[in-house]
């Protein structure tokens, strides 16, 4: 990571600052990879098992409810990515720092790969549990909105060829998609829907068993430590990217 | 004021000077809905019951067909950077020009609603709701359809893009327009549906301005 | 005291600083003409001047207070004569310009004396997609008349006029100094301006 680069580029322009100084940030991120990635291997070995092992069936749905300890977390993580990206297109949009933008720009096919896990886990648990693949009710066509909003800001990101409006541009729809967020959270207590309500993050606390909530937290710190992951790593290769386009430029010009 | 005004009066001219390509979303609207009986077949009873949705999905999509004309031209003809320097600000540059694609497309959709809807055998209790629904739903089709229209500007293959970007948004909208004609044609009810519509309009009306207008701004760097 | 000046300014567009280390004061009455060969920054210049760009380093000052915080106070001192025409095919010459007149509050005296000037008081009836490139032009040239816009900003105006269109802009500016205005033109032709400053671009920067 040293040698080249960055400061020998700011010295041929002085404006080039304002690109921040992406070497900190990438030793923070070779840093924190190999944990992160540890953490991740480790909860999903043990979760799994809890998941699909060590924890009762339920009398109801037998060995369907096992679906849910991939489902729920999958659902957690679509929304919660979504906000993470919101949150950092913000940033990016108040305080111009690239560095919000290029996270934001990361986490958003992530953030669709748990959207379209959610989707699929949820389709095939309502096979057996509800009868059909599929209903258009508040919870389910919210989701699926949010994976059609999450591919419109990958798609905005690809069709400008100035980095910086696009990173604009995509910021300006990953705040106007925020507004879907609230809906895809209160759907199920605001509709009459065949989704069941909240059942974890209640006012009350847990609604459910213990044996189940084992697994479903397990599985949750599991995805977590698998967006952190997978988020570094792209990120790294963003900034990279970035770098790279910034020399082959610098050596174009006279 | 007199800069609002001033902008709606043009794009209202230019929308009349263009005849043509002003009707031809009301056209798209009935065209499609023709296309209806001739696909599921012209049993009265099926078309009543899909004549809600088809009315709402072919409005839908007659207000995306002409989403291009809402700030494509005046960028390409550079007039939006010229109206950006006025004295309006951008937001209120954006709800100006809303309003005249409204009048211009919703307003004509609205008009022809009813008829088509007789011609799909939709229950004559059910066209007031139709007309009240799309009243508040097709004001929300353009300033959603504002923002995309912003965001996509000087864009490759923006029109697939605007698409993309719009018609998520615009299933709320389909949703609760259909549910509120049918709950009133089984006579459940409408005023739950028509509330939501409503609800939603008022944020848009903020939000849209907003976001279409920092769109603008980017566009013109 | 109407002082435009610009500090230090860099202008990047993508991944590429355009310019850097330009800087300039202009004061009522002056032009400022804008030199360089093609890419060098002279219409990002100017789009940086007009607000449409936030410069990335450096500061640009009106009245010794920054463009960016006097918002619409600026906006309404410039105006902006860019590559397009912003004229409307389908609406007259006369309803193109009065469009633009209501949108700055402009009188309608302020109309008849802008279509005389440029000579299009004989085409005001006309569609403006009839026009000429030369005419379009000259429409396009007489929104700086309708208002009483102390900056002009003016890029590669004379395009596709005639050597007697040229004159009545070079006549125009000569006016607009006379009552005070300040220009800042990049511009190919020599429109006669007599002491014009001038600002070379490109060269300086890169390695």
């Amino acid at each position: 990571m040293s040698g080249l680069p960055w400061a020998a580029l700011a010295a041929t322009s002085s404006a080039m600052h304002r690109f921040a100084n992406p070497t900190v940030a990438l030793r923070l991120a070779d840093r924190l990879m190999p944990w992160s990635a540890s953490l991740c291997a480790g909860l999903f070995v043990v979760g799994l098992y809890y998941a699909l092992v060590a924890s009762p069936i339920d009398y109801q749905q037998r060995d369907t409810v096992r679906i849910m300890y991939v489902h729920v977390p999958a659902a957690w993580m679509a929304l919660g990515v979504y906000a993470m990206m919101a949150t950092a297109s913000a940033v990016g949009l108040v305080w111009k720092h690239p560095l919000a933008d290029l996270s934001a720009k990361a986490a958003a096919p992530i953030g669709a790969g748990f959207t379209l896990i959610c989707l699929v886990t949820g389709a095939l648990w309502g096979q057996p549990t509800w009868g059909t693949w599929w209903v258009w009710d508040a919870r389910l066509t919210s989701v699926l909105i949010l994976f059609f909003l999450y591919l419109g800001y990958m798609a905005l990101w690809q069709a400008y060829d100035d980095p910086g409006r696009a990173a604009r541009a995509a910021a300006i729809l990953a705040l106007v998609g925020v507004v879907n967020l609230p809906v895809i959270k209160f759907s199920v207590d605001w509709w009459n829907t065949l989704h069941q309500p909240a059942s974890v993050f209640t006012l009350q606390g847990p609604k459910i068993d213990p044996s189940m909530l084992k697994p479903l937290m397990l599985m949750a710190g599991a995805y977590l430590a698998f967006f952190v992951t997978v988020l570094i790593y792209r990120l790294k290769a963003e900034i990279l990217a970035r770098r790279a386009s910034v020399l082959r430029r610098a050596r174009a010009e006279p | 004021m007199r800069a609002f005004l001033a902008i709606l009066r043009r794009d209202m001219a230019v929308a009349l000077a263009q005849g043509a390509a002003t009707l031809l979303s009301v056209a798209f609207f009935v065209v499609t809905i023709t296309l209806f009986p001739l696909g599921v077949g012209p049993d009265p009873a099926t078309l009543a019951r899909i004549s809600s949705g088809v009315l709402w999905v072919a409005a839908l999509l007659s207000v995306l067909l002409s989403l291009d004309r809402l700030f494509q031209a005046d960028h390409e003809d550079g007039s939006l950077e010229q109206i950006g320097l006025g004295p309006l600000p951008l937001e209120l540059v954006v709800l100006a020009k809303v309003l005249a694609h409204w009048l211009s497309t919703g307003l004509p959709l609205i008009l022809a609603a009813p008829v088509l809807a007789l011609l799909l055998n939709m229950p004559v209790s059910g066209l007031p709701v139709l007309l009240l629904a799309m009243a508040l739903g097709t004001p929300i089709l353009s300033l959603i359809g504002a923002i995309g229209a912003a965001l996509t500007l000087g864009v490759r293959r923006g029109g697939v893009l605007l698409s993309l970007i719009v018609l998520p948004l615009y299933i709320p909208v389909l949703i609760f327009g259909v549910a509120a004609v049918d709950a009133s044609i089984s006579g459940l009810g409408a005023r739950p549906h028509l509330l939501i519509l409503a609800a939603m309009l008022a944020p848009s009306l903020v939000l849209a301005p907003l976001a279409a207008g920092a769109s603008i701004r980017l566009a013109l760097e | 005291m109407m002082v435009l000046e610009a500090r230090d300014l860099a202008c990047l567009r993508g991944d590429r600083v355009v310019f850097e280390h330009v800087g300039f004061r202009l004061g009522p009455g002056e032009v400022l003409l804008l030199e360089g060969p093609n890419g060098s920054g002279k219409s990002s210049l100017l789009r940086l001047l007009a607000g449409f760009l936030t410069p990335l380093a450096g500061r640009l000052l009106w009245q010794e207070r920054d463009i960016a915080e006097e918002g619409e106070a600026y906006r309404r001192t410039i105006a902006y004569v860019g590559h397009l025409d912003a004229v409307k095919p389908m609406l007259s010459v006369e309803a193109n310009l009065r469009f633009w007149a209501d949108l700055h509050g402009a009188t309608g005296q302020a109309l008849e004396r802008a279509l005389d000037f440029f000579e299009l008081a004989e085409l005001r009836e006309l569609p403006a997609r009839l026009l000429s490139a030369g005419q379009r032009r000259r429409l396009n040239l007489s929104r700086l008349l309708v208002r009483e816009a102390r900056l002009w900003l003016l890029d590669e105006p004379s395009v596709s006029l005639d050597r007697h269109s040229v004159a009545l802009l070079g006549e125009a500016m000569e006016a607009h100094r006379a009552g005070g205005g300040m220009i800042v033109a990049a511009t190919h032709l020599d429109l006669g301006l007599a002491g014009a400053a001038r600002l070379r671009l490109g060269g300086e920067t890169g390695t």
